[in-house]
């Protein structure tokens, strides 16, 4: 009988963290099925061999890094500094994730110092972060939180020994190629320009009332559901564009207009064309679309 | 002589058509009558228009094409958003001068038979290539900083408002000066009540 592939050797180690990713991967349905195929040498939450203490003391080889929350190269793990720690596991690491929004591009947390805090590849949209020069073995998986699926998607392909193809953030293109914009259940209301007026209602376009990012966010939210059921946009809240390198913006819930027009055309859109579209459809009034979907008196 | 092929003779029917719908409205143009004035008959006529509300139709597309292109000719030009209403407001007044049916029929048989327009010609469907042009200008105006923020319809009623209220009173002939004389002040107010603060 031919024995079991060997298991993955992963550590998962935490920049600065609010540890939004683990809980993200801990909710997985498909997390039993994941730990049969890998093995942590360390995790800060699920029972593995060594702790960090161990980890610093004799640097371990591992298949994969998962890396999860903002670099700052003078924040300490088991009294080691992040500048030091991060690279030494880097090369001794055959694949790299940069887990969540903070990882990858710098995130929330560096909204606090943004001369210091970056993501381990990219600082914002820059290629400037400490494993810039080992990019090609990092795989990055934006979100704040990202979807734990998008994690076992690439640990499968990486047990599978399968190409992974990626974007020009390092994003695979299996999961970010599409917008969150594509699967949305309200697309029918973004092309008759049917607009949300609130939160939490099933009807209406959130982009231009309610600041929804779906039209210029790489994401498969609304393909590969949260929980198996759910999305931002299907729960009537707008999606505030967490996988781009731009995340968090300002004024996070408004879509900038000037006179009433969209600041930002939706991706790839030519203006002329998206106002004449716009335009046409905005001059047709459809009453299956401007009325509730359930009602609530009937 | 070279023949005209049938979108030149489409174009040559509606430039006919478009003085008598001017001048008489469309309840009184006929469809005979307009035959009559290009000189041809009326069922070769409808080989060209299925009816008198589809060459109403096409000739307010027609229109906003011609008004559209201007435009945009001005918005892609290097102007300041001063100049470019400057320029708009002098491409307006030399419309309505040297073409006056077209606006014309813009303001007496477009904006005053709406019921004619209903159907297939809902909103700003057959205007597009104009109002489309004016977003574009109205957004870079805002964009660069000239203008100020507001509801779209609001600054648009603004600007068109004035020119087509100015080109309906000059065509009762209440106006003391030609028309074209008023180009700079009217210029000069609409920016002045547009501009940021």
């Amino acid at each position: 009988m031919p024995s079991n592939p060997a298991k993955l050797k992963v550590i998962w180690l935490q920049g600065i963290t609010c540890n939004g990713n683990t809980h993200s991967f801990l909710n997985d349905p498909a997390l039993g099925t994941l730990l049969e195929t890998i093995e942590f040498i360390h995790h800060p939450l699920l029972p593995c061999q060594k702790t960090l203490k161990d980890l610093v003391k004799k640097v371990p080889k591992s298949d994969v890094l998962i890396f999860e929350g903002a670099y700052s190269a003078p924040f300490e793990r088991a009294g080691v500094e992040m500048r030091t720690l991060l690279p030494a596991l880097a090369h001794k690491a055959k694949h790299i994730i940069s887990m969540g929004s903070c990882a990858s591009f710098g995130g929330i947390f560096k909204e606090n110092d943004p001369e210091h805090i970056s993501g381990i590849v990219f600082d914002k949209e820059n290629g400037s972060g400490p494993l810039k020069a080992m990019q090609e073995k990092v795989i990055t998986l934006s979100g704040c939180p990202a979807h734990p699926k998008w994690l076992s998607f690439v640990i499968d392909m990486i047990s599978a020994g399968r190409e992974i193809l990626v974007d020009e953030f390092r994003r695979p293109k299996e999961l970010y190629a599409y917008l969150v914009h594509n699967g949305c259940l309200r697309n029918e209301y973004f092309e008759w320009k049917v607009d949300s007026e609130r939160f939490g209602t099933k009807e209406g376009c959130l982009f231009y009332a309610q600041g929804c990012q779906g039209p210029y966010t790489h994401g498969s939210c609304n393909k590969i559901l949260w929980n198996d059921v759910s999305s931002k946009t299907r729960s009537g809240t707008p999606c505030v564009g967490c996988t781009e390198p731009a995340f968090p913006k300002r004024d996070l819930f408004t879509t900038k207009t000037y006179m009433s027009i969209p600041s930002e055309m939706p991706l790839g859109i030519p203006k002329r064309s998206y106002l004449a579209l716009a335009g046409a459809a905005k001059s047709f009034h459809i009453k299956r679309l401007e009325e509730r979907l359930i009602d609530d008196h009937a | 002589m070279a023949r005209l092929s049938k979108e030149e003779r489409k174009v040559s029917i509606m430039t006919k058509a478009l003085e008598l719908f001017s001048k008489e409205g469309f309840y009184q143009t006929t469809m005979p009558a307009i035959a009559e004035k290009i000189g041809m008959s009326v069922g070769n006529l409808y080989n060209y228009f299925t009816s008198k509300e589809m060459l109403a139709k096409d000739l307010i597309l027609y229109i906003a094409n011609i008004l559209g292109e201007e435009i945009r000719r001005i918005n892609e030009s290097p102007m300041s958003t001063q100049e470019k209403i400057e320029a708009i407001v002098h491409m307006y007044f030399k419309i309505a001068k040297d073409r006056p049916e077209t606006i014309e029929y813009f303001l007496r048989v477009y904006l005053s038979n709406r019921e004619v327009f209903q159907n297939s010609c809902e909103g700003m469907i057959c205007v597009s290539a104009f109002v489309t042009e004016m977003m574009i200008f109205f957004e870079e105006g805002v964009r660069s900083g000239d203008l100020r923020d507001q509801d779209f319809f609001s600054a648009f009623g603004l600007f068109m408002g004035y020119l087509g209220g100015m080109v309906f009173i000059n065509g009762e002939n209440i106006l003391p000066k030609p028309l074209e004389s008023y180009e700079h002040t009217i210029a000069e107010n609409i920016y002045y009540a547009l501009k940021s603060r």
